[in-house]
């Protein structure tokens, strides 16, 4: 069954988001998103390596021998997100110094990876162009819904203009400090999971079974 | 379908270097960007430690440029001795680079700072105002409670008292030890006196809150939930203030300002 291309795009957003549906990423979205600008400037790095990353691999997936497959996928990433790092650290000093290692650790999200072994190792480059775009929207849209959430709540500011005046300026909102530390990610992203499947009950998963694990089962979900 | 080992190898071979010389090259045409980007960081938290920075200000790249070089004179100095070391270029002298390098930095001598490796040559900042000294500017860097504390330490020109401190890199606990960047925190440190009547180090960030300069001149106030990022800056500070740090270039500073 083949997706038309505008699903291709756009189911990633909702439908089948990396974050909230395949629970893939999540490392990088709780560490870069106590401000709406790490967040942004991160997405764009997903944005574009995952672009890239996709693009790439579908283009070369008829000549790749499928026993280095996956190195030869890492290579590719590897290299995007280097140069990634590069261009950041060149044209957007300071938030790359506040990104610091996570933009190196995007060779590590699982969605980059996931994307180009399930979809560009099977489609040819403008699908997988789409795909790479939809899926890396789908994780900006995580990350803007908690950054914003976690800055206005735990500074006061949206995308560093303050909103509501903390205390320690002489204004009247007191800052949340469980929102500045990371396990508040987990609280929104549970919440964002938790509003999706209330829009959409057909994400919602069958009652966990214990047995089930030693069983095999539909891996998707699996980080 | 199964390849040969040839063309496997050969593919291999092929995308690492493309994957090399696109990583390369990018690092190549970015360098200049990159280290100007790092410079002008630099600078820029000298200035602010300077207080020549208004809290809040967003300078551009070139009102740092133009602000330091009218108004910061970069000494490089032996860290030994206090001697200057004119054969090294200011500008392009990364100290921390140069304590990573086994060539140009030793092993330093046991001290509760954390600090491993000391650079054969360090660099001090001046603040110039009408061609007099008004303030100076050392490097500080040390263990906090997860990983090393870079800053600045600006002290007046007589050495009496503390004119401001920045850190421009930690990995201290956000939230918590984090406070060290925060400039109500900072600004608690101007007016303490940095040393004693001998010249020692005497600053020590406490638990709770200091009184005022006056009554408490060498308590800072503590970090809440950071003991250990608090301790860990009252060594940074002792050990660079003192005789293994930068003793013998302020003792050689004292000489020449005529400072008793």
């Amino acid at each position: 069954m083949r997706k038309n291309p505008r699903d291709v795009l756009f189911d990633p957003l909702f439908e089948d988001n990396p974050i909230a549906l395949q629970v893939l990423g999540v490392c990088s979205a709780l560490a870069v998103t106590t401000r709406m600008s790490t967040a942004l400037v991160m997405s764009l790095a997903v944005i574009g390596v995952l672009v890239g990353s996709n693009v790439t691999v579908s283009m070369i997936r008829e000549r790749v021998p499928s026993n280095v497959r996956i190195i030869v996928q890492l290579t590719i990433i590897a290299s995007l997100v280097i140069v990634t790092d590069q261009i950041l650290t060149a044209y957007a000093y300071g938030i790359s110094q506040q990104l610091s290692i996570f933009v190196g650790l995007i060779i590590t999200n699982c969605i980059i990876m996931g994307r180009a072994e399930t979809f560009a190792m099977h489609n040819p480059p403008g699908r997988s162009f789409l795909d790479g775009l939809g899926n890396a929207l789908g994780y900006a849209l995580v990350l803007m819904f908690v950054a914003f959430f976690r800055e206005l709540l735990g500074s006061g500011s949206i995308f560093g203009v303050t909103v509501l005046a903390p205390t320690t300026e002489g204004g009247w909102y007191r800052p949340n400090g469980f929102m500045v530390l990371a396990p508040s990610a987990f609280l929104l992203i549970g919440c964002f999971i938790w509003i999706l499947r209330w829009w959409r009950p057909e994400q919602i998963e069958e009652d966990f079974d214990a047995r089930a694990l030693s069983e095999p089962r539909d891996q998707s979900h699996i980080r | 379908m199964p390849r040969s080992v040839g063309y496997t190898v050969r593919f291999a071979a092929g995308v690492s270097i493309v994957a090399s010389v696109l990583v390369a090259g990018s690092a190549v045409l970015l360098r200049d960007r990159q280290d100007a980007n790092r410079l002008l960081d630099r600078r820029r938290k000298v200035l602010e430690v300077a207080g020549l920075v208004d809290a809040g200000e967003r300078l551009t790249g070139d009102v740092v440029t133009r602000r330091f070089e009218a108004d910061i004179r970069t000494i490089v100095i032996e860290l030994a001795t206090g001697e200057p070391a004119p054969e090294i270029d200011p500008v392009g002298f990364d100290q921390r680079a140069a304590s990573r390098d086994p060539v140009r930095s030793r092993p330093a001598p046991e001290n509760s700072a954390g600090v491993t490796r000391l650079p054969d040559h360090a660099v001090v900042y001046h603040v110039i105002r009408q061609s007099d000294i008004e303030a100076l500017l050392v490097p500080i860097e040390g263990k906090g409670l997860w990983g090393t504390m870079y800053g600045y330490l600006a002290l007046s020109s007589d050495l009496e008292t503390v004119r401001g401190i920045t850190f421009y890199e930690h990995r201290e606990t956000p939230g918590l030890g984090s406070g060290i960047e925060d400039s109500d925190w900072q600004v608690g440190w101007v007016g303490r006196r940095p040393f004693d009547d001998e010249w020692k180090p005497r600053l020590e960030v406490i638990k709770g809150p200091a009184g005022p300069p006056d009554a408490a001149p060498y308590e800072i106030d503590g970090l809440s939930g950071a003991t250990l990022t608090g301790r860990g800056v009252t060594n940074l500070i002792r050990f660079w203030l003192g005789p293994d740090g930068f003793g013998a270039y302020l003792e050689r500073y004292r000489g020449e300002a005529g400072i008793p």
